[in-house]
């Protein structure tokens, strides 16, 4: 008889947890300190110097899945192009991990793939002018 | 002990599955929601550092090349 009232004070305890409200992460910024997230985000930056010149050229476009693509590897003389695809593999290796790691670290990794689409407009949107970006039909436009 | 009589055992049914209707849809409130703008807000500090658009510092880049 002695346990009844402890299931009681249980399922009350759990009742009042459901009730109380879940943090309003939507007025919050998501945290990015995560040592994984800021590893690759240095990574990438320092990649960046190399790809720039092949986002300009046309070679690497922005996908809207928030990777890379080598778009067009013709436009780069044959003794670039192997380089180009281990940047764009590397480049896209990071990125995965950083969107999974944001999720991660923001307690939701179910959120990856909504991060990843996210970005991938960012990407998009915030390129310069010149740059090829993948279009919402699919096509590749350059940026006007 | 005359307390634990209070509550019939009959009815123990009703706030457990309460209980578990408000726990099992907090859970589920809290996996599908996606904070899209701290999302985007979050992509653009990324994007600032790793395309290098806006130097550690508050100054803004002035010496913007040429064409």
């Amino acid at each position: 008889m002695r346990r009844l009232p402890r299931a009681a004070a249980l399922v009350l305890g759990m009742a009042v947890a459901a009730l109380v409200p879940a943090p309003p992460a939507a007025a919050e910024d998501l945290d990015l300190g995560a040592p994984g997230v800021v590893r690759l985000k240095a990574a990438m930056a320092d990649r960046h110097g190399q790809l720039k010149p092949l986002y300009e050229s046309g070679a690497v476009g922005l996908a809207r899945d928030g990777s890379v693509v080598l778009r067009d590897a013709g436009i780069l003389p044959l003794s670039q192009r192997q380089a180009a695809g281990a940047l764009v593999a590397a480049e896209n290796a990071d990125r995965t991990a950083l969107y999974r790691e944001i999720a991660r670290a923001n307690g939701n990794p179910a959120w990856e793939q909504d991060i990843r689409i996210t970005f991938g407009q960012r990407w998009i949107d915030r390129a310069p002018a010149g740059w090829w970006v993948q279009a919402a039909t699919g096509a590749w436009v350059r940026k006007p | 002990m005359s307390r634990l009589t209070a509550f019939p055992k009959s009815a123990w049914p009703v706030p457990a599955a309460a209980a578990c209707a408000l726990i099992l849809s907090g859970c589920i409130t809290i996996n599908i929601y996606f904070p899209a703008s701290a999302a985007e807000k979050a992509a653009d500090r990324i994007i600032d550092e790793v395309w290098q658009l806006r130097p550690s510092g508050p100054a803004a880049p002035a010496p913007e090349g040429k064409p």
